[in-house]
């Protein structure tokens, strides 16, 4: 039987790894590389790492980092941070890693969905949204470079226009409840359920693995992305990387997934 | 000496570390020159079967490798799309597989599927082995798990050559065998430790 995937969320910022809260104040929690080797030996699911920097400051991906994270993955890895085009994201593949991720460069130029899927084939492009709720009318809005540029996008509108275009996998992070520890954020995860059966990861607000056994339980095949819960520990917040090892993990889904 | 065939598709490097680590000896196949003394063949693929065929085909290597599965009987592992390759035809696409496996590839009923989530098969699903004799999945046990990503798969025309199958909605090939042609439709190289485990088998045969 299929097992809903849980995912670490790695986010590098000046060559670091950091937390966020609402996409903002970075917290430094440790070196990239070091975590890769431990979520690899704690045998993850699978790791979505991120350079928060690259799209902002419009820098290449960092391909000797890239290189060396993939070379300590024995899991699947997503890359996303600067990739705006198909040359960029084969070199990312070359070295060894499944999945790319885009959100601004999709956002900007949707066709550069189906360009990545004809050159590394569409279950390999992944879309991120960054999603935040609009206080008053309480739709949501995509936002891109780390929460700080509107796009004026609403997320369903946008997902009904990509999905036939050749993206395999869509990220749904909500801006509101990054860092918040308070559960994921049900109504936009709600919204986009219902309009696509693609494979979707949601990040944003786990705070306990109960929390993420809320979403299992709700939608059994999905992604349960986390950044907080793997690298931090206690009330205090202390860094340590941990993660369910595989007892904890069938016991979780056991409790939660509902069998058909 | 294991050849992990680079004819511009897949994640080559991910079975390059993976060997590297375990200390056995590998190359990355681009070149007719560079089959010489391989001992062991790896088919990786990602993507499309088209585009896979037709990149294999334009790659030069295939009369080679042909020669040396099914004359020498080399044994092959086919991964993924690797695997899909072995079979006659696929309804992805129109290009002709290389038919050393009696298979036709096709695209998962998604009307068997319950949960929300149809296609592709993303994640870490269990494998049902058939026989404990196959050196193949030595050392590793009944409903281990593996990573999958696909939305075809590798219907068998005879049984015996289905050698693991997993389920998605209904029983699918998730492993297959002709002689000394073995495919995977899941991607070991991804698979943690049971990978590892699989890889280090496939080299030990």
């Amino acid at each position: 039987m299929l097992h809903p995937r849980i995912i670490p969320n790695l986010l590098i910022h000046n060559k670091g790894l950091v937390k966020t809260v609402n996409f903002k104040s970075p917290k430094y929690v440790g070196d990239p590389l070091n975590a890769v080797k431990i979520f690899n030996e704690k045998s993850v699911d699978e790791l979505i790492i991120t350079d928060i920097d690259a799209s902002v400051k419009k820098l290449e991906p960092n391909y000797s980092l890239i290189e060396k994270l993939a070379i300590e993955s024995r899991m699947p890895l997503c890359y996303g941070g600067g990739i705006n085009n198909v040359n960029q994201a084969k070199k990312i593949f070359s070295l060894g890693v499944e999945k790319v991720a885009i959100s601004s460069a999709a956002i900007e130029n949707p066709t550069i969905i189906s360009q990545l899927a004809e050159s590394v084939g569409s279950q390999s492009v992944v879309v991120v949204l960054d999603v935040k709720k609009k206080i008053f009318s309480g739709n949501y809005e995509i936002y891109v470079h780390n929460g700080t540029k509107k796009t004026g996008l609403n997320p369903l509108k946008f997902i009904n226009k990509i999905k036939k275009m050749g993206v395999g996998e869509i990220v749904i992070n909500s801006i509101d409840y990054d860092g918040t520890m308070k559960g994921y954020d049900f109504q936009i995860i709600d919204q986009i359920r219902k309009i696509t059966s693609l494979p979707m990861t949601v990040l944003g607000g786990a705070g306990s693995l109960s929390d993420i056994g809320e979403l299992i339980k709700k939608y059994s095949i999905v992604g349960a992305g986390a950044g907080s819960i793997f690298v931090f520990k206690g009330k205090y917040r202390a860094v340590l990387i941990n993660y369910p090892n595989n007892k904890e993990k069938m016991e979780l889904i056991k409790k939660y997934m509902k069998i058909d | 000496m294991i050849g992990i065939l680079d004819y511009g598709l897949g994640n080559i490097r991910a079975f390059a570390n993976i060997y590297k680590s375990l200390d056995i000896s590998h190359k990355i196949i681009t070149t007719n020159k560079q089959l010489v003394g391989i001992k062991k063949i790896i088919l990786p693929g990602v993507g499309a079967f088209d585009d896979a065929m037709v990149k294999f085909n334009e790659s030069g290597l295939r009369d080679n490798v042909e020669k040396m599965v099914l004359n020498e009987n080399v044994p092959i592992l086919g991964v993924c799309v690797g695997l899909q390759m072995l079979g006659h035809s696929s309804e992805e696409g129109k290009e002709k597989g290389l038919g050393w496996i009696d298979a036709n590839i096709k695209i998962f009923d998604t009307l068997n599927i319950r949960h929300s989530t149809k296609l592709p098969h993303m994640g870490w699903n269990t494998i049902e082995i058939k026989s404990n004799e196959e050196l193949l999945f030595k050392n590793l046990n009944n409903k281990d798990r593996f990573y999958f990503l696909h939305s075809y798969y590798f219907k068998c025309n005879n049984s015996d050559n289905s050698i693991a199958q997993t389920y998605y909605g209904d029983n699918f090939t998730s492993a297959a065998k002709s002689n000394n042609i073995f495919g995977v439709q899941f991607h070991p190289e991804k698979s943690l430790i049971n990978g590892e485990k699989l890889l280090y088998n496939f080299s030990q045969l």
